[in-house]
């Protein structure tokens, strides 16, 4: 907080800004404070909260499946290992139904995705302002505390994606029959140039749809919580116009958290079909 | 906001922690489960055989246990057939002995008659000689009239 008494406006920024570390305009390497600063540090720069958040819930989710997969046995299966085969035969199923191929990462894959953005998104649930104070507290200036109203995260793992697709399309297909796909199709040779242009459209759109859509939900559900918490922040003491409007904030913040459960799960289950059906395109010789 | 290295950052998480997935998660999870899909499949199998085995054994007994039945009434009626045999046997023995008793006491009886009426005839002629010698007064002599004994004791 910059100061005391925020104006909404800073509020906003203050909520939407990233603990970014980098090089600062006087030469040194380190926080930026405001967000003119941290753009200023250009592209070597490291948002800390949503590097060090996704960091810790991919690798809190990984360690409960690792448990559960290191004691894994065909006998009857404990509370633990019930939870994480049932996670998986969900996936399992979900991947069987969109990809045809035989692929033994496309489960893996699916499995990550699901729980790694299921996680970052649940960390919307948490009050908004709980995070950054306790941060603030602490002496750090920002802190986002859900990784996916990043785009830097979103777009991670959509290029993480992509990569995929591109190296398992030029597997399955061969370079030259991925070239192909890419320049024969839909307009036949004479049409090359115009189908590379719908082509390329379409291939570069895979994974800017993946981390926009996932972004945009996101960050679109984190301005609703801000908005509303605003509501309740313009307190002047028990009027009528206090109250409703703290009493507003309550009830909306709940309505909004429960819709907001359907959502994230929702986007975690969109961004690992949607990966698991470029995939499939992926390995498929026509689509 | 800003695009910067967390995206690289970002990417090389994502694929660790896939790797990480399929290495030590996934893996292991699928092997358990498909381990114990094989358990229950053997299990299920195990109680198919062990329920065909069962009907297998029972009809066997039942098999078993109509033989014995059978072999018993047949045991039986053998029994019986041998009972009345051996009765049957038994009075036919008894018959042929009582014949040969029956017929041993009458050849008995005829000798006796026989060496009777013999004894009766030496005995008559002895009596008729006597009575002969008395009635003619002398003693006849036996030697001189034995031809004519015999021929009277022929006679009786």
């Amino acid at each position: 907080m910059s100061s005391e008494a925020p104006t909404s406006a800073e509020y906003i920024q203050h909520h939407l800004q990233n603990l970014t570390y980098g090089q600062l305009p006087d030469g040194t390497w380190g926080i930026a404070h405001s967000a003119a600063e941290a753009k200023a540090m250009g592209f070597w720069a490291l948002n800390l909260d949503t590097f060090i958040m996704s960091l810790l819930l991919g690798a809190a989710f990984m360690f409960v499946f690792y448990r559960a997969a290191k004691t894994a046995s065909a006998e009857t299966p404990n509370g633990l290992q019930n939870f994480c085969e049932w996670a998986l035969e969900f996936i399992d199923t979900s991947v069987r139904g969109s990809f045809s191929g035989k692929n033994n990462m496309i489960g893996p894959l699916a499995l990550t995705i699901f729980f790694w953005v299921f996680s970052m998104n649940l960390m919307d649930l948490l009050p908004i302002d709980y995070v950054p104070h306790l941060m603030a507290a602490l002496g750090v200036p920002f802190f986002k505390v859900v990784p996916s109203t990043d785009p830097n995260a979103t777009f991670g793992m959509a290029i993480g994606v992509f990569l995929l697709v591109l190296y398992y399309s030029v597997k399955m297909k061969g370079f030259g029959g991925f070239v192909g796909e890419l320049t024969l199709q839909p307009f036949g040779k004479w049409g090359m140039p115009v189908n590379l242009l719908l082509e390329g459209v379409n291939l570069i759109a895979k994974p800017i749809s993946l981390a926009l859509r996932l972004f945009g939900n996101m960050y679109a559900g984190e301005m609703i919580f801000i908005l509303i918490a605003i509501m309740g922040s313009t307190w002047v003491g028990f009027t009528m116009g206090g109250v409703t409007l703290f009493g507003s904030q309550i009830l909306l913040s709940l309505g909004w958290a429960i819709f907001h459960i359907l959502i994230i799960t929702l986007q975690a289950f969109i961004f690992m079909t949607l990966t698991v059906v470029y995939m499939d395109m992926a390995h498929q010789e026509h689509h | 906001m800003n695009i910067n290295a967390t995206l690289l950052a970002q990417t090389i998480m994502f694929a660790l922690f896939v790797w990480f997935c399929m290495k030590f998660v996934w893996t292991p999870i699928i092997a358990a489960l498909d381990a114990r899909k094989k358990l229950i499949a053997d299990g299920l199998a195990d109680a198919e055989r062990a329920k065909q085995d069962l009907e297998l054994a029972s009809k066997r007994s039942a098999e078993i246990l109509r033989e014995a039945k059978e072999k018993a009434g047949e045991i039986v009626a053998n029994g019986d057939k041998r009972a009345s045999e051996i009765v049957e046997e038994a009075k036919g023995q008894a018959k042929i002995e009582g014949d040969r008793i029956v017929a041993g006491a009458k050849a008995e009886i005829e000798q006796e008659v026989f060496r009777a009426k013999e004894q009766l005839r030496t005995q008559v002629s002895a009596i008729a000689l006597a009575g002969a010698g008395k009635i003619l007064g002398r003693e006849i002599d036996a030697k001189a009239h034995n031809d004519l004994l015999d021929k009277l004791v022929a006679e009786i």
